[in-house]
């Protein structure tokens, strides 16, 4: 009697691991991000992560920066987390039942500035089902108050783990995540890269255990961080339940059918592999 | 002066808390890949704190490398200048190097040695912290890059080519206005990517925690040679200590021995001074307490200039090393409970007293340090003819020459 899973997991039920865009909100213009996300949806992915434009991006690469420029340029300056919830609505109705559930990238400040309870209950109002905070460690105090007040609104939490990670911290974000656990590829910022960092399986198996320990051994975990073709994504896909890809998707965002075109590529790529034995 | 490193027992003024929040500013808001290197920092200085060794070899270096203690000088021809009775300035504008920004560059490259990081990173506004951090890596033979913006690296040309002669690497930061904000951000970046064999030099203090509290460490150094120094001179009653805030180094190193060792009767009004550029009423200042609100930004949760939507602005100052959109957390808790007074000073008051202090008492100060020197005819005012001030000098006004020629200074 297993109802149909809410929130972030239903990405992780279709039987195959996980694709999940990342897209920057307002980029190339509202317009032009409405169509895109519209794109990425049809052509395959099973999450978004819409990122919300902002000017001190120190988690993020050339690629994410310069997009949330161009975004808040044209949008004549103001194109943050309010305007991205707004996008997200718009986005989230429009594409009804078909559409994959969003998680909003943001940084910290935006929604402090907000505040943490108001921003928790727009996401939820807007449709949103998850939130990433890349600058916000589980265990800080402003951590807590997030996370009550995403819980209260039904929003789940993805906490990133890193290479660097140690197992008390593995742990810790293990049991404060909600959604999925995000696994950061590299140490670096995002962005598009060459080769993947041959210690990836090693992280993902460290944080299974470390989800086993914390009593949620079927969180799934996607691994995300300079993964930018096909054939990265497969060979993520192999050893992880999803596959984050970021600025390979935001740097064909500026037009939607060649963005659709790759989005497709990926998705078949990251569906056809099978036996990772964590999604089903 | 290892009391600077811990307050005094009977001491009432305690922070930052275990998770290194002041109040409710400070802590730690980073990702997650930089969060262990944290820890680990903090772990190693909680251990060299206690390690008479490596306090030994600190302040063997202050003495013998960096000149100290640096003097306390009675400017007579200044004080009559200004309306005061007594005016003494403590000279960290004579430290090697010329800034107090050495006093920290040792400290924390002492510290990344201990811990077995061979290459060192920094950012830098004036310049100075990048040439203090050149220079103690030089001196430890550490491998070192500096982020510098690019319209500081135009501002601050001599600096830029003295890094280099040091041996450390300058790396031009192109983004937003290209200055010590932006130069921020792509060193966390790059330390981000770095980080397991890379140790981060914070030029001021702010930043995660533990850097607002080790910096305040190792430039402590600076209020407890003046409360000798004053006990020395048997000065007793002193009115004021005034001090230029950019991230808040130099200032909080000034202030927080008198915070711990006098009682809140005894102590003197400690004044700091922030960048209010072309004026707070304009768009155009760096002045995070008056005009700012609390937020997150390069780690830490303080007072800051932001937009609605949480975005840090743009700051300005004439001086480089003023000219940044946040202050240090410690700071802005100081602001709230009262225990500092934050005034703004425009770039033409700065002006003012660098030419002042140049042709009264034959020193030419850097425009950050002006801009605590300019408060002092403000506080002639307030605290009237007889009072005595105390003003950290924190560095000297060789890298400024072109801003002041610009600005046509020489009579
Ligand atoms: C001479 C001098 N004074 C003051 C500052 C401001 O820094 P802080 O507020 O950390 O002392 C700088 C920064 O570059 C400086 O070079």
């Amino acid at each position: 009697m297993s109802a149909a899973p809410r929130g972030l997991a239903r990405a992780f039920s279709a039987g195959h691991p996980a694709l999940v865009v990342y897209l920057m909100a307002g980029y190339p213009d509202r317009e032009g991000s409405l169509a895109a996300l519209t794109a990425a949806a049809e052509a395959g992915a099973d999450l978004i992560e819409l990122g919300v434009p902002y000017t001190d991006a120190i988690a993020d690469g050339p690629v994410i920066r310069r997009a949330g420029e161009a975004a808040r340029d044209a949008a004549g300056g103001t194109f943050g987390l309010a305007e991205t919830l707004d996008l997200a609505a718009e986005f989230i109705e429009r594409s009804g039942e078909s559409a994959p559930p969003v998680a909003v990238m943001t940084y910290t400040n935006p929604v402090m500035r907000m505040g943490w309870a108001e921003a928790a209950r727009r996401m939820a109002d807007a449709g949103v089902s998850g939130a990433i905070l890349p600058d916000l460690p589980p265990d800080s105090p402003a951590a807590q108050e997030w996370t009550a007040a995403a819980r209260e609104a039904g929003v789940d939490t993805v906490y990133l783990v890193a290479p660097t990670s140690t197992e008390d911290r593995l742990r810790t974000v293990a049991e404060a995540s909600r959604g999925f656990v995000y696994c950061v590829s590299t140490t670096g910022v995002t962005g598009e890269r060459e080769s993947l960092p041959t210690e990836v399986p090693e992280l993902v198996e460290r944080t299974r255990a470390a989800l086993a320990a914390a009593g949620s051994p079927d969180l799934p975990i996607a691994v995300g961080f300079g993964v930018s073709t096909p054939e990265q994504a497969a060979e993520i896909a192999r050893v992880a339940d999803g596959v984050v890809v970021g600025s390979a998707c935001v740097k064909r965002q500026d037009d939607p059918s060649q963005l659709a075109g790759f989005v497709g590529k990926v998705a078949d790529s990251v569906t056809s592999v099978t036996g990772n034995g964590v999604s089903a | 002066m290892s009391d600077a490193f811990l307050p005094s027992a009977d001491s009432t003024y305690r922070t930052p808390d275990a998770q290194g929040f002041f109040g409710p500013y400070g802590g730690s808001f980073v990702p997650e890949t930089v969060v262990p290197a944290l820890r680990e920092l903090e772990q190693a200085w909680k251990e060299a704190q206690t390690d008479e060794l490596f306090i030994d070899e600190f302040e063997g270096l202050l003495a013998d490398y960096v000149g100290r203690p640096t003097p306390l000088w009675e400017a007579k021809r200044l004080a009559e200048a200004v309306g005061l009775g007594r005016v003494l300035l403590k000279r960290e504008d004579l430290t090697h190097t010329g800034a107090h920004k050495i006093n920290n560059t040792l400290g924390q490259c002492l510290l990344a040695r201990r811990m077995g990081k061979g290459r060192v990173i920094a950012e830098t506004g004036a310049g100075q912290h990048g040439v203090a951090t050149a220079t103690a890596a030089a001196l430890l033979g550490l491998e070192c890059a500096v982020f510098m913006g690019t319209e500081d690296i135009r501002r601050q040309a001599l600096n830029v080519y003295k890094m280099k002669l040091l041996g450390a690497e300058v790396v031009p930061v192109d983004d937003g206005t290209g200055t010590l904000a932006d130069a921020v951000s792509a060193a966390l970046r790059h330390w981000v990517e770095r980080v397991r064999d890379t140790f981060y030099v914070i030029g001021s203090a702010l930043g995660p925690h533990p850097y607002p509290t080790l910096v305040r460490a190792f430039q402590s150094v600076i209020g407890s040679e003046t409360i000798a120094q004053l006990e020395n001179r048997s000065i007793g009653k002193v009115d004021a200590v005034v001090a230029c805030v950019g991230g808040g180094s130099n200032a909080i190193g000034t202030f927080y021995p008198f915070l711990t060792s006098l009682s809140a009767e005894e102590r003197p009004m400690l004044v700091g001074a922030e960048a209010a550029g072309e004026g707070i009423e304009t768009a155009r200042h760096g002045a995070s307490l008056a005009k700012g609100s609390p937020g997150v930004m390069h780690g830490f949760y303080s007072y800051l200039l932001q937009d609605e939507g949480g975005n840090p602005m743009e700051a300005y100052s004439i001086s480089a090393g003023l000219d940044y959109p946040g202050i240090g957390p410690e700071h802005s808790h100081l602001h709230d409970a009262g225990l500092v007074r934050y005034m703004p000073v425009t770039d033409a008051e700065a002006l003012e007293a660098f030419a002042l202090l140049s042709h009264t008492e034959g020193i030419i100060p850097a425009i950050e340090s002006s801009h605590a020197l300019a408060l002092l005819p403000r506080l002639a005012k307030e605290l009237g003819p007889e009072a005595t001030v105390v003003v950290t000098v924190s560095g000297r006004g060789d890298k400024d020459m072109d801003i002041v020629r610009e600005a046509g200074l020489a009579r």
